[in-house]
């Protein structure tokens, strides 16, 4: 699948679109079924958080995969892919404030600010915000592709943030978060690699010994 | 002779129906997709079902001498928590670490000839078939209620008898100054065990004025019919005013000892799990608060209560001990 069309394109992200609020459509569903379990509340918050992880994977997997495949267009997925991880994170949050928090304002800052791993995914979530602003072509222009980027690699310490957010809160059985952990080291060291191979030409030219 | 590149007319595709086949094919494709999708996540999230048939037990004593809502604390006067989330909202991890997938994990849980060893620091130390350790005293209804260490709570009818009981019957010598208890180990019929999650097999202990204190519940059923597997058949503790991981499931071993005896939980993180591992709203565990629950089948979370609302009836045991160093 060497080149894409456009019309296909946008078929695909479409496809995304659709698919990505399967997750969001059976929890209402559910809910108003009465079939989220014993205890919904809880329920609705780790399912929406565990769908920003997914997204954030999902998100971090377009560039190794593009690289590893030679797809170039499936750098054209990744946008809506973030945003759906800021979607559900912000979801999460929300279910945090109304369902744990009863909506008041002062419980849910004074709680914040006392547990750590309320503190990192907050980090998590707070980070994700200039990145879902700037998302846009407009924006990609106005600040130049190289600040652009440099700016989007803030999606990295989200990822990290948000596994560990989800580490923390663990009593025991610590091998879910430890798989996402796991799926995130594998993207991001790929990139490390990736960068480590990369030749360095100023620096190898200008300290290079002729022989 | 034919012209080969001719394609009569009438074979030619009309636009308007090819583009209509290509956006048929693609409307079945993303129908297909979102089927799929939703399908994995049904997969991994379940709808929790199944019902409760465990035998009805004879002769339970659902209104004891004493009236309700007394001083004794036996019968809190709080609505109870449905059978259906009381049997399918479990922490038991010897069956699986998802309280969901407790009940299903259970299901089909032998316990045949299950026996209970009452040993240690006791002058008639005995092994209990079951049958006859059911036999020490009538099984009374004991409405309860349960605050799990996590931050949810039920109400929860048990059945059983107070663990003093058992306890007089096996005659403790005067050194006995704790209980220590044992859950069964076998990974063959408790598949959570196949994991090293925790230390196995679990154990937990208890005070001796604890154990002996007529709240502290042997509990062989609950809502009126045996206690099923995810609740910790045959035989299980139930102490009301601890966090519910102090009440140890799937009984098989009760020893009488002189030492505080170590707990699974407190041996796997001191910091967090104590001994004691009172119900108090006002000592948070580190990583999150206390000071509310979310009672299961209610909206809004609830103060948690001092001893869990038995303060009434077990604070005296505590008096001079600073809660927040033995949490």
């Amino acid at each position: 699948m060497p080149a894409m069309k456009e019309n296909d394109i946008r078929f695909i992200k479409l496809l995304i679109l659709v698919n990505g609020l399967v997750p969001l459509a059976l929890l209402v569903r559910d809910q108003a079924h009465n079939r989220l379990g014993a205890n919904p509340q809880n329920f609705l918050i780790l399912t929406t958080g565990m769908m920003t992880l997914v997204f954030l994977v999902l998100t971090m997997a377009v560039t190794p995969l593009r690289k590893l495949t030679g797809w170039n267009w499936l750098i054209q997925f990744r946008r809506m892919l973030g945003l759906y991880a800021f979607f559900y994170g912000c979801l999460h949050f929300l279910c945090f404030f109304s369902l744990d928090r009863g909506f008041s304002v002062s419980s849910t800052l004074t709680e914040m600010v006392k547990r750590k791993y309320l503190i990192v995914g907050s980090i998590a979530l707070l980070v994700m915000v200039p990145l879902a602003i700037t998302s846009t072509n407009g924006m990609i222009k106005r600040l130049g592709g190289k600040r652009w980027r440099a700016l989007h690699r803030l999606a990295y310490l989200a990822a990290i943030a948000g596994v560990i957010h989800y580490y923390m809160q663990v009593k025991a059985d610590v091998r879910q978060p430890l798989g996402f952990a796991g799926v995130l080291a594998i993207l991001l060291g790929y990139r490390l690699v990736v960068y480590w191979r990369q030749p360095k030409p100023a620096k190898v030219l200008a300290h290079g010994r002729g022989e | 002779m034919k012209e080969p590149n001719k394609i009569p007319d009438n074979e030619i595709t009309d636009p308007a129906f090819y583009f209509s086949r290509r956006t048929f094919i693609r409307t079945g494709i993303a129908a297909a997709t979102v089927v799929a999708t939703g399908l994995v996540y049904r997969q991994l999230n379940p709808v929790a079902k199944g019902t409760v048939n465990t035998p009805l037990i004879k002769g339970l004593v659902t209104n004891p001498a004493v009236a309700a809502a007394d001083a004794t604390g036996f019968r809190v006067a709080e609505p109870e928590t449905s059978l259906q989330d009381i049997t399918h909202y479990n922490n038991f991890y010897e069956f699986s670490t998802d309280k969901e997938g407790v009940a299903p994990a259970a299901t089909g849980f032998n316990t045949n000839g299950w026996q209970v060893s009452v040993e240690g620091l006791a002058r008639k130390p005995k092994v209990f078939d079951l049958d006859e350790l059911l036999k020490i005293s009538p099984p009374e209804e004991r409405i309860y209620r349960m605050r799990c260490v996590e931050g949810w709570s039920m109400v929860v009818p048990w059945a059983g008898f107070s663990l003093s009981k058992l306890l007089d019957a096996v005659e403790p010598l005067s050194d006995a100054k704790y209980v220590a208890f044992e859950t069964l180990l076998d990974p063959k019929r408790m598949p959570g065990q196949r994991s090293d999650v925790l230390n196995w097999p679990y154990v937990e202990g208890l005070r001796m004025d604890e154990a002996m204190h007529p709240l502290t519940l042997l509990a062989s059923g609950l809502y009126g019919r045996a206690l099923p597997p995810q609740d910790g058949a045959p035989v299980r503790l139930v102490i009301p005013w601890k966090y519910g991981f102090k009440g140890i499931k799937s009984i098989v071993k009760i020893k009488l000892v002189a030492a505080q005896p170590r707990t699974t939980w407190s041996e796997y993180a001191p910091n967090e799990y104590g001994f004691y591992a009172n119900v108090n709203p006002q000592v948070d565990h580190p990583r999150w608060s206390q000071a509310t629950e979310q009672r299961i089948g209610e909206s809004g979370r609830r103060p948690t209560l001092m001893f869990n609302g038995y303060e009434e009836q077990m604070g005296h045991l505590y008096a001079g001990l600073d809660l927040r160093k033995n949490f």
